[in-house]
């Protein structure tokens, strides 16, 4: 089992799965990053101090983690800027139309047994397995 | 004031969840898209630790009539499977595999000190703020209402 090299990937799953019951179980609330960004983005009196706070965790909980445990983070070098702007544009546009992330549909969704969540999964690793394919083996970029 | 503390330690163990399981890393996330060069399938395991939580952690919250802190729960109202579902996730699918950042763990990277992160959720937000501006845009020959629909879709979103 030692060289099983996975532990960390399913251990961080899990720990995400835990994040995703903790709101839901305390606030009732849906751990979908892209549906409590656009929260933001669109504030609503009341709605917008716990959703600043889940972010505020989500960066700080990422940067004391690689505080602690340094090894392992290889930053990119010489990733196109365009690409990263075209993907982030891209990305907020689809979550907001779709009405979810990787974690909205993905954890929670499935989490709920929802058809939806499902459609929306495949849908998009399924472009995105599309894509990597086209830049990377068609195009040669990245 | 509860909730915000909880709210607080929700993100705080995501953010710890994603840099454990390195998908901080938009190079692993790649490495997991990329089916046909030299596939990576972290983002597989990732998925069934947190999923395997949700499938069980949820059905035993949603038994209670009502969160722990709060008066009701917030759940997603939609139950259609319609064209912004499968064409959203679609536009976010190419993104994500340009990018190698999702939503969480390019707001999590922030934490990193990297460049990449900042540009990608300047970026993001750009995004989304774009499609608010063109789903709340009344159409010209718009009937008082008539923009309902696009309006709701917003609303209790995953």
């Amino acid at each position: 089992m030692e060289n099983f090299p996975f532990w960390g990937a399913l251990g961080g799953g899990v720990l995400i799965g835990a994040a995703a019951a903790l709101l839901l179980w305390c606030n009732g609330r849906i751990a979908g990053v892209s549906g409590i960004v656009n929260g933001l983005l669109s504030p609503v009196r009341g709605e917008t101090a716990w959703r600043a706070l889940f972010v505020i965790g989500l960066v700080a909980g990422a940067g004391i983690y690689a505080a602690v445990a340094p090894a392992g983070y290889g930053p990119r070098t010489g990733f196109p800027l365009g690409l990263l702007v075209l993907g982030g544009f891209l990305v907020g546009f689809g979550t907001r139309m779709s009405g979810g992330c990787t974690s909205g549909h993905g954890v929670c969704g499935l989490g709920r047994r929802s058809p939806r969540a499902l459609v929306a999964t495949l849908s998009f690793v399924l472009t995105g397995v599309v894509t990597v394919f086209v830049v990377r083996h068609l195009l040669g970029v990245s | 004031m509860k909730q915000n503390v909880a709210a607080l330690l929700a993100g705080l163990l995501f953010g710890v969840g994603l840099a454990l399981s390195r998908m901080v890393e938009p190079a692993k996330v790649i490495g997991f898209l990329d089916v046909a060069g030299d596939w990576d399938p972290s983002l597989a395991f990732v998925m069934a630790g947190a999923v395997g939580v949700t499938l069980v952690a949820y059905r035993l919250i949603l038994r209670r009539p009502v969160p722990l802190l709060a008066p009701r729960f917030h759940l997603p109202t939609k139950r259609d499977i319609d064209g912004p579902l499968v064409a959203g996730a679609g536009i976010f699918g190419i993104g994500w595999g340009l990018a190698g950042y999702c939503p969480g763990p390019g707001i999590a990277a922030l934490g990193l000190g990297t460049w990449e992160a900042p540009v990608f959720v300047a970026a993001l937000a750009a995004g989304a703020l774009s499609h608010k501006w063109l789903s709340e845009r009344p159409a010209p020959e718009a009937q008082p209402g008539a923009g309902r629909e696009q309006g709701g879709s917003a609303t209790e979103s995953a």
